[in-house]
């Protein structure tokens, strides 16, 4: 059922249940579609509670109040209240009140094994849920709310290991730790009732509905159908689908960049995954100003356009800032090794990665090309294009499945039928994927001593650290060797060491992107892995555009690209947004230095 | 009847999934645990990640833990005594400590490498 274009913004908050939840990966503007959302229910009369567990939520600023793990009136909005969780401080909470009591009384090196094992995703992930449970369940706390909104929702693996009945019965009856991924349960006081209660809610349509946040982008929407599809299997069925930030189509005729834009967004929008089609469907169209101030909030969702405010755009001077070709340079001088583009999902690591491999292959070097991106139609056809350049894939799904085939057939074999469920669900932990990801990356990695290697993804630090065989490895063959004066290198500390390696961290010039690769970073230090540069990909900055929307766009990337030079990265590079899909040897070339484009778009 | 005690590594999971390639004996384990404890065994798991108190408490484990460091757990206690260290013990071993009659004293088949210790 699609809406038709004059229903209003809005109806997606028909009829609205108890339970509201945002999911979207970061970026996509789902923090404000939910404040827009609460100050929106309120309008009726009804008292809402707005949940936020953004890492980098601004929900305090964006009202001018300040907010906390307390639920607070948010007196500009009447009927409105906030609550900020932060996933990372509980979890971080969690591990102080495991570790805290042995600090001191263990060796220093268990201690730090015991913090690293809980310092994954699933601590996070997990802790946050436990947050979440006293909202979900009727209490004192929220009986005399109409609606909670929260700008997040739990993921698939979370509700199912909660559904699993061998996983309770294991875990929290004897109230120690058998079961996997709900490890950080144990920790945490609430009753077994109170869980089952928290996830029968989010799995009954009558009180829970899921808002799916994408833009309108092929890898979003691919991501999202994913999303629908995984917590439709467990129950969320009431879902709508929200496309945020789409441009505007008279913006299309005010110059060639916009244009661009839009006849990719359409196309995008056209090829939607069929699994999508079905859902309700509601286009927010793309905003001039930064959503901060309920004024701003409030015309996010209204039916008439905001006014750009031609006049008020001063015509900035071009965005001073190195090309991508820069850092080429500069991996060239090597003559061979590895470089890494890593970055959430959407932010074009795949294209930078490409990029890069042609270049360097143009320049005479020979080049491994390896994706792991399932629909790099860029890297299509390139084998031909360049003598020296190889392409290869690994397909994460596949690798994943064949990995989790292996582990259930050959580890799993003996196992009754709970036991099995057990590791069949473990399996399903994102853990899974990137080792899975890993194992067949690390075969490709050894060929860097002699070529470059190129790859659009990277482990975490988390799974490095937890990676027995390189880690365990490492530190056998560094006792081993001692004194001999032999050197041996594991694939642990080949990308430790920045002559061989180069990670290089891809974002966008949006606050929470830019946030998600500073956690990226961070997580890369804890494994001894120090980033080499980033790229800020698809800058509407770097395009110099006319129209004045994206002007006013481009005008709020500044702050977040200075940021970016001055506090995060030691070198960097800022990549311009091109309207047409970067496919192909000379389109991939031109991204890396502006002055290859045939047409330059500066109007 | 005897207490079992088994102090386990920081795992992330007890099956083993988290690790580059799962462990089959923490599978196994897992599986001969189960079946120990429903034959009446007294029989508990501690993991380092999650109750780390548990082995700090024990003077045994945590001189064990000085001594030796992570990499040489696992560690089982029978009725507080070290019973065995550096491996997992095998399910005939469970059942002589936990008096469970009957049992065959053949190692219990595993896939790994036709024997029940892990290549």
């Amino acid at each position: 059922m699609l809406l038709t274009p004059r229903a209003a913004l809005a109806s997606f908050l028909d009829h609205p249940p108890r339970f509201l939840f945002f999911t979207g990966k970061g970026g996509v503007g789902k923090t404000s579609l939910a404040c827009a959302s609460a100050i929106r229910l309120t309008d009726t009369g009804k008292r809402v509670l707005l949940v936020s567990t953004d890492p980098a939520s601004n929900v305090g600023q964006v009202f001018g109040i300040t907010l906390g793990n307390r639920i607070t009136p948010i007196a500009p909005v009447p009927g409105l209240s906030g609550l900020e969780i932060d996933p990372q401080a509980a979890a971080q909470a969690y591990r102080d009140r495991i570790v805290g009591p042995v600090r001191g009384v263990l060796p220093d090196d268990v201690v730090k094994g015991i913090e690293e094992q809980l310092s994954g995703a699933c601590t996070t992930e997990i802790a946050a849920f436990d947050e979440f449970t006293a909202l979900l369940t009727d209490s004192v706390l929220t009986s005399t709310f109409d609606h909670i909104v929260f700008d997040t929702a739990p993921t698939g693996h979370t509700i199912r290991l909660l559904q699993l009945p061998g996983a309770w019965s294991t875990f929290l009856d004897a109230g120690k730790g058998d079961a996997s991924c709900l490890g950080p349960l144990a920790g945490l006081e609430k009753q077994r009732m109170q869980y089952r209660t928290a996830v029968d809610a989010l799995a009954d349509p009558r009180r829970t509905r899921l808002l799916l946040v994408a833009r309108a982008q092929r890898s979003t929407l691919r991501e999202v159908a994913r999303t629908h599809e995984e917590l439709a299997a467990i129950g969320l069925s009431q879902q709508y689908l929200l496309i945020n930030g789409v441009l505007p189509a008279p913006e299309a005729t005010l110059d060639r960049l916009a244009g661009a834009i839009y006849a990719r967004e359409q196309a995008a929008l056209a090829a939607m995954p069929d699994a999508l089609r079905s859902l309700p469907r509601t286009q927010v169209p793309l905003q001039p100003f930064n959503l901060v101030g309920i004024e701003a909030l409030k015309q996010l969702l209204r039916d008439t356009p905001a006014d750009v405010g031609h006049d008020a755009i001063a015509a900035a001077p071009p965005l001073e800032a190195p090309a991508l070709s820069t850092l080429i340079d500069e991996i060239a001088e090597d003559g061979h090794g590895l470089v890494m583009s890593m970055g959430k999902g959407g932010v074009g690591k795949t294209t930078v990665a490409a990029a890069i491999a042609v270049e360097l292959a143009h320049r005479g070097f020979p080049v491994h090309l390896t994706t792991s991106d399932p629909a790099a139609h860029m890297a299509d056809a390139l084998d031909e294009t360049l003598p020296n350049l190889t392409v290869s894939r690994i397909d994460p799904h596949e690798v994943t499945e064949q990995y989790r085939r292996h582990v259930l057939e050959t580890k799993g074999a003996a196992l009754d039928a709970q036991g099995r469920a057990l590791l069949e669900e473990d399996l399903r932990s994102p853990c899974t994927e990137e080792i899975a990801v890993f194992q067949a990356f690390s075969r490709i990695i050894r060929e860097a001593g002699k070529k470059f290697v190129v790859m659009d993804t990277a482990p975490t630090g988390h799974t490095l650290l937890l990676l027995d065989a390189t880690g365990a490895y490492h530190r056998d063959v560094t006792r081993n060797l001692a004194g001999s004066g032999m050197r041996v290198t594991t694939p642990m500390m080949q990308l430790q060491d920045p002559r061989q390696t180069k990670v290089l961290i891809v974002t966008l010039a949006e606050t929470t992107p830019v946030l998600e690769a500073a956690g990226l970073q961070a997580d890369l230090r804890r494994a001894g892995i120090e980033p080499w540069a980033w790229v800020v990909n698809q800058s509407v900055a770097a395009a110099n555009p006319t129209s004045p929307l994206l002007r006013r766009r481009a005008v709020n990337e500044r702050g977040l690209i200075a940021d970016v030079a001055t506090k995060h990265a030691s070198r960097y590079a800022v990549v311009a947004l091109n309207g047409e899909e970067p496919i192909g040897a000379q389109r991939l070339r031109q991204l890396a230095d502006a002055d290859l484009r045939p047409v330059s778009v500066r109007g | 009847m005897s207490m079992i005690h088994v102090f386990d590594p920081a795992l992330c999971c007890t099956t083993g999934v988290c690790g580059l390639d799962v462990d089959q004996q923490l599978v196994s384990f897992s599986a001969d645990v189960a079946w120990a404890a429903q034959q009446g065994a007294h029989i508990e798991r501690f993991n380092l990640a999650q109750q780390p108190l548990a082995f700090a408490e024990n003077a045994a484990v945590k001189a064990f833990l000085v001594r030796s460091g992570e990499e040489a757990l696992p560690l089982t206690l029978v009725d507080g005594e070290v019973a065995l260290a550096g491996r997992y013990p095998h399910r005939n071993e469970l059942a002589r400590w936990a008096g469970i009659k009957g049992v065959t004293t053949l190692p219990v088949k595993s896939t790994c490498c036709g024997g029940d210790t892990c290549c």
